[in-house]
């Protein structure tokens, strides 16, 4: 294999589509961290019921579009249950506890979804009028389905910006980050602010679990790797930052996507093909992890450190 | 002298432990003997890491990290034909310490959630690099061609042997622990946990005694990982994977932090009740999960904190 320039366009355009999904992720944890100071491990199971509704609703109503829709409302619905059940007497506990119950959602949500659709992978196939492929450039073809992931990641990125920066939501989000002792003072039922922001979160976190479905399969656990993933994201961005979110996802994105797809062939110059197949794609995964360190040894706070201090 | 409740509690428990061989045998119930070793590896492990994150406030999210570590200093010795048990078992210590010094000194730099991103982040790191090893199985892992050799009568083929060694281990390092947080580096470390600013004034340099004790929890973290090699005679990089290092710190919220001998009881709950549950149900997760959560909620002071009752605590 070698590397051409209209490969390594591609691979570029699928890093900035895993970054994309990576940022969905992104954003609606490092609010709740941002805001809530919860660290939720259990952020991939959202993404995980996500895809599995997605799956159950395409199903049922025959159309990709429709099950995408209902799956959003229906995750954001288990995004407040959860919030409202488990998750609200952890707000003022340490970290220590958070992710150990969080844990403890991540194992009850796999085997859930393993007792409702069984623990087998199930392969989904992408809608029919989204299957085809355009040409980006002459020569260069790229899936419709991946170029509209990326489409709908920026829209959301713009509407977030918009939510959060120019609506009076948004100034209570922002206020309630920096302090929450304060605007509670002023009249803002925090405990609804925070249902709010987490299922925001939850929501965000379907919609990319529903656009996974059919490029990954769906199974149980399927949450987990993306998650330590996003987690490294917002470490890199810097914690409670949407704009470290977005910055952070496209690195990370780009990072393990150009990894997985070049580290092999390069390495087969230097050791045996063999090897390298097996060496390539695990390089590539130590490499975002190598990457988060550096930062944080670097940049402790991240890249953008949210500003105001809860 | 009144005899503490504590002191009582620990008796019963070192003698219950030390009996599960004969009675094993009486009842010619073996399993046993298998499902308490096991139980005690992962004890060492959750004490080990008590050190830090009971005792030093270092909530490192890694820790399986040197379970894998161990158990390759192992397995990859065996692979080429060396079992010797001092040589393998040295460099599962040695290596697992010189692993915990680099992640330490990186990883002390940081401290909140920070630190417990970037501890996963190196145990996530190591989980690959165990993948990416083609010659030791890869994501597959590799059988161990035999359990390691000391000699003479320690013949860790015999179960009840490699069952009391792996107990004497459990208790020596709980000796070793036991007068490590009461010594002044104990202190220190526990100072650096309450108020570390204060201690920090008071002229102490933190860092190295908080490393220290990270490369301490480190070395027997591998050893555990070494003996955990010998249990299943299989080591795969499954042993670091983060899933492993969170129930590894369940066992010791379990049994209650900073209590040293309190992870020992979350281990054996913990093992044992994964082993009742499932063989009650496929989906013994569904259960686990809801009971971490309360535990987490509701039992802040872990198990050995209901057994010994109320004691004085540093906070």
């Amino acid at each position: 294999m070698s590397i051409t320039l209209s490969l390594v366009l591609e691979q570029t355009l699928n890093g900035l589509q895993y970054g994309v999904m990576l940022f969905l992720m992104a954003a609606g944890l490092t609010l709740v961290f941002g805001i809530m100071n919860l660290v939720n491990l259990a952020h991939g199971s959202l993404y995980m019921v996500g895809a599995y509704l997605a799956t159950a609703f395409t199903e049922k109503t025959g159309s990709f579009v429709l099950g995408v829709a209902l799956a959003l409302p229906a995750t954001l619905l288990v995004g407040v249950l959860v919030e409202v059940v488990a998750l609200r007497t952890l707000y003022e506990r340490d970290h220590l506890d958070q992710v150990l119950a969080t844990f403890g959602l991540i194992l009850f949500f796999n085997e859930l979804v393993a007792i409702i659709w069984g623990r087998a992978a199930i392969f989904t196939s992408v809608p029919r009028f989204l299957s085809g492929h355009f040409r980006i450039l002459p020569g260069l073809p790229y899936p419709t389905y991946r170029a509209v992931i990326i489409l709908i990641g920026v829209a959301v990125a713009v509407l977030l910006w918009v939510l959060v920066t120019r609506t009076r939501l948004g100034m209570r989000i922002r206020a309630g980050a920096s302090n929450r002792t304060m605007i509670s003072a002023l009249g803002v039922d925090i405990r609804l602010l925070y249902t709010l922001v987490f299922g925001l979160g939850a929501a965000l976190a379907g919609l990319a679990g529903a656009m996974a479905g059919p490029i990954y399969s769906v199974q149980p656990g399927m949450g987990e790797g993306i998650l330590i993933q996003v987690f490294v994201v917002i470490v890199i961005g810097g914690i409670g930052s949407i704009r470290g979110a977005i910055v952070g996802a496209i690195v990370v994105g780009m990072a393990d996507t150009l990894g997985r797809a070049f580290l092999k062939p390069l390495l087969a110059t230097v050791i045996s093909p063999p090897a390298a197949d097996k060496a390539g794609p695990a390089l590539a995964s130590m490499s975002i992890y190598l990457l988060m360190a550096a930062v944080l040894f670097f940049r402790p706070e991240g890249l953008f450190p949210a500003r105001g201090c809860s | 002298m009144t005899i503490s409740r504590r002191t009582i509690a620990l008796a019963a428990g070192g003698v219950l432990l030390a009996l599960v061989p004969p009675v094993a045998a009486l009842t010619n119930q073996p399993f046993y003997v298998d499902l308490f070793r096991r139980v005690m590896i992962f004890a060492l492990a959750a004490v080990s890491l008590d050190l830090i994150l009971g005792y030093g406030g270092m909530v490192s999210f890694g820790h399986a990290a040197y379970l894998g570590i161990g158990a390759y200093a192992v397995g990859i010795p065996a692979f080429y034909g060396v079992d010797n048990g001092w040589l393998q078992w040295g460099l599962a210590i040695a290596a697992s310490a010189l692993a915990a010094t680099v992640i330490g000194a990186i990883s002390l730099r940081t401290s909140g959630v920070s630190f417990i991103m970037i501890t996963l982040a190196f145990a996530q790191m190591l989980y690959y690099l165990g993948i990416s090893l083609e010659t030791y199985g890869g994501d597959n892992g590799m059988r161990l061609s035999g359990r390691s050799r000391f000699g003479g009568p320690l013949d860790l083929r015999e179960p009840a042997i490699f069952y009391y060694v792996v107990l004497a281990i459990l208790v020596l390092f709980l000796a070793l622990g036991n007068r490590l947080v009461a010594s002044r580096f104990g202190m220190v470390i526990r100072a650096a946990k309450s108020n570390e600013p204060r201690a920090r004034a008071i002229g102490f340099s933190l860092f190295r005694y908080k490393l220290t004790a990270f490369v301490i929890a480190g070395g027997a973290g591998g050893l555990a990982g070494a003996l955990l090699a010998n249990q299943t005679e299989y080591l795969t990089p499954d042993f670091m994977h983060w899933t492993r290092s969170g129930e590894i710190m369940f066992m010791v919220i379990l049994g209650g932090m900073g209590t040293l001998f309190g992870p020992v009881i979350g281990a054996v709950v913990l093992l044992l009740l994964e082993d009742v549950l499932s063989a009650l149900t496929a989906h013994w997760q569904i259960i686990l999960g809801p009971i971490l959560i309360l535990v987490v909620l509701f039992a802040k002071r872990g198990l050995f904190g209901l057994l010994v009752g109320a004691e004085p605590r540093d906070g």
